[in-house]
């Protein structure tokens, strides 16, 4: 590749062409400040509308400042990133954007977290010229299932239309409107919950203001634990384990299972579950499911669907009702493991431990947002009482352990509560990419050939890259995997369902790039993806070191079957595990 | 941005598809099809913008964007007498925003509505070229100039 060669700051740099002068002058350590640009290097993901101006630069020769964001290197350039021209610039664009900027950044959700915040900061701004006489644009406040927008704070950064469009294609998020009345927002400025939007969450997790952030339900939580008659039961998914930790200040990466066990049962949970327990018992009944649709197809039965595509992501779900109602039959119909863990609780263990289902309270610690919605769904309840009554973020719990004085740091390491605690690394890789359909391949082949797996670590099924494939040889059987993460990648496997050309058995779908690790509830990466590569590593090390790695040989598994559910895909677990899809796509009404 | 909604029927979704297939149903046409959907039915309603939507795959909510970004398209139609008020400078100078407040007191509408009957719908602009005339009014093709707020009532007669 050709080499540039320029000099910002007085020091020469070589990149190759087509480099920004803002990535150039990183590889000289020189941090030019970037507000709206966003990148997630590994997912291939890039936010540069060069809208907020923060990042300008004086190039030599030309009249006017430029956005090193977007801006190339020329060959000869020579930048200047802090002449008094740049600076004075640098704090009169954000004296503006915050000069249309609520100031009630002590109350504010994402204080502390904000990027704004830390811009205002960094440059040192103490006063906001024209403060008093200028006015303040405003915009309603919209509350939907999972998500807040309070566009006040937007400062159209655009980061969650690139998201919302380019990455997820779900088009629900547009900027509208010009000037002052510009914000971003669902068609005729509709609110999110009637739009096309599927709670993925991805838009929070990008908002470097306090804009878009989740639904609290920690309140309601806290009023469950404080209420004698019910028992609280408290699920927590794989990824959250992987995550929860940076919020303390510890490292990318770091475990934190057994801390969040003991700092739950500290918060005054009666049993502290995992959601890992019910993913095993995902991949029974999906993998069941496979095997009787892949049996039926080899003996020619053509209404037997495939490829199966996985059901465990509500975003996911929420996409293909809206965007691909007529595949509707073709993902499995096995339940979320959220929500098989709380129909589980609140019939076989709510009966072990003698009391009605309406006197428990199952509340799940989710990455994602799209979970509030999901457990908010008609189906997954019984006469009004929700098999999950609430369920709160990585980031909601991490708050609400500091208030409750807890240093998790410091806890010693708990253990999970049997029966519906214990889980094998089958179910703690359902937090990654790839990860469901590792977990199935390991039950389905043994279940399949009748034979013990050699290798357990299925590498081929790993990684980042956006859609992977695989085949792996089912005792002479190639079954063909196909694996997609982020919404917009998994749209270009369904439109190969669609048309007939996917050569799939199998697909796995996450809406969050990364999978779950990389939700929208989870402590945010402020666009470095070294962070989610570093939460994968912490999922499979912890798959790797437990003593059972197969869903089928979890014991509590097995014992549910023989005492509660009979076999996979029986009708009792058919009436429990198992759910239907609706078609939400928006029809055009004609007047006849 | 206030909207009217429309009852779409056959034909007219039939006439939104032909108009998106003469752009071959391209996503970069987006704004010549509104253009084209809009000389049709007179506005772009959230209905008409869902059949377009459709056609060539392109979020609604985008659609939306667009057409909240450009002064020129509307989602409410326009009156049989659209009246246009001059803001141009030279007409602002001269009490054109006085005249549109007499305008917005007797018709009761505010700028970018249309009267309930549709006789009259009420809008500004930049600039219409004669700011001799200034202020300038327009009604339909119709110009008057040197408007004072007092000519509204008999300018408004001239319509009924």
């Amino acid at each position: 590749m050709e080499t540039i060669k320029l000099t910002i700051d007085n020091k020469p740099v070589a990149v190759p062409r087509g480099t920004t002068v803002n990535k150039a002058a990183r590889e000289l350590g020189i941090d030019i400040p970037v507000l709206c640009w966003m990148e997630l290097h590994d997912l291939n993901i890039e936010n540069n509308p060069a809208g907020c101006r923060i990042c300008v630069v004086e190039i030599e020769g030309r009249r006017n400042l430029a956005p090193s964001c977007v801006t190339k290197c020329e060959e000869g350039m020579v930048v200047k990133t802090h002449t008094t021209r740049v600076l004075n610039a640098r704090r009169t664009v954000m004296e503006f954007i915050l000069s249309d900027h609520p100031k009630d950044c002590l109350i504010c959700p994402k204080s502390g977290n904000c990027e704004l915040q830390t811009m205002a900061h960094r440059l040192g701004i103490r006063e906001i010229p024209g403060q008093e006489i200028a006015a303040m644009s405003t915009y309603r406040k919209d509350t939907s299932p999972s998500i807040i927008r309070d566009l006040d704070k937007c400062i159209m950064c655009r980061r969650c239309e690139m998201m919302c469009n380019v990455v997820q294609t779900v088009g629900a998020l547009s900027a509208v409107n010009r000037g002052f009345m510009a914000v971003v927002a669902p068609a005729f400025e509709q609110n999110l919950e009637h739009s096309t939007c599927t709670y993925c969450g991805q838009c929070v997790a990008v908002c470097p203001t306090g804009a878009l952030t989740e639904v609290d339900h920690t309140p309601d939580v806290l009023r469950a634990l404080a209420d004698p008659s019910k028992t609280v039961i408290v699920q927590t998914a794989p990824a959250v384990r992987a995550a929860l930790g940076e919020m303390f200040g510890m490292e990318p990466g770091t475990l934190v299972t057994g801390k969040m066990v003991t700092a739950l049962r500290v918060l005054g949970f009666d049993y502290v579950f995992d959601t890992d327990f019910a993913a095993d018992l995902t991949i029974m009944e999906e993998g069941t499911e496979l095997l009787d649709r892949l049996n039926r197809h080899l003996k020619g039965d053509t209404s037997a669907r495939l490829p199966i595509l996985t059901s465990c992501c509500p975003g996911w779900v929420n996409f293909f009702e809206e965007y691909f109602p007529d595949l509707k039959d073709v993902p499995s119909s096995a339940k979320s493991p959220q929500q098989m863990f709380g129909a589980i609780a609140k019939t076989y263990f709510a009966e072990k431990i003698g009391i009605s289902r309406k006197d428990m309270v199952v509340v799940s610690i989710m990455p994602c947002l799209a979970k509030k919605y999901e457990c908010q769904r008609e189906e997954f309840s019984t006469d009004n009482n929700p098999d999950v009554d609430y369920s709160i973020s990585t980031r909601e719990l991490a708050t609400f352990i500091k208030q409750a004085n807890i240093e998790l740091n410091n806890l010693e390491d708990g253990e999970f509560d049997a029966p519906l605690g214990e889980s094998t690394g089958a179910g703690v890789i359902f937090g990654t990419t790839g990860g469901v359909i590792e977990a199935a391949v390991r039950t389905a082949y043994e279940l399949y050939t009748g034979k013990k797996l050699e290798r357990l670590d299925f590498t081929e099924l790993r990684g980042l890259e956006g859609v992977r494939s695989a085949t792996i040889d089912f005792n002479g059987l190639p079954l063909n995997i196909g694996i997609a993460h982020g919404l917009g990648n998994a749209r270009k496997l369904l439109d190969d369902v669609r048309s007939g050309k996917s050569q799939f058995h199998a697909i796995e779908v996450m809406a969050c790039p990364g999978g779950c690790i990389g939700g929208g509830g989870q402590p945010l990466h402020h666009g470095n993806s070294e962070i989610i590569k570093a939460r994968a590593a912490a999922i499979y090390a912890e798959d790797k070191k437990k003593p059972i790695r197969k869903s089928h040989e979890n014991p509590f598994i097995i014992k549910l079957y023989e005492e509660f559910l009979g076999k996979p895909n029986s009708e009792k677990a058919h009436h429990l595990l198992h759910t239907h899809y609706f078609d939400k796509k928006k029809k055009i009404v004609v007047k006849q | 941005m206030s909207s009217i909604k429309i009852e779409l029927r056959q034909e007219d979704v039939a006439k939104i598809s032909e108009i998106c297939a003469s752009f071959n149903n391209d996503p970069q046409e987006l704004i010549n099809v509104l253009h084209k959907c809009q000389e049709h039915f007179g506005y772009l309603p959230a209905e008409v913008q869902e059949v377009v939507s459709n056609q060539l795959a392109v979020p609604v909510a985008r659609i939306y964007g667009v057409i909240t970004f450009y002064s020129f398209f509307t989602m409410t139609p326009k009156g049989k007498h659209p009246i246009s008020i001059c803001m141009g400078t030279a007409c602002y100078v001269r009490g054109a925003e006085k005249v549109l407040d007499e305008f917005k007191k007797e018709l009761g509408l505010q700028v970018g509505q249309t009267s309930g009957d549709g006789k009259f719908s009420l809008s500004s602009l930049r600039c219409v070229g004669a700011c001799g005339l200034a202020p300038v009014v327009m009604v339909g093709d119709k110009t008057y100039g040197r408007v004072a707020p007092d000519d509204v009532k008999n300018i408004l007669k001239e319509y009924e």
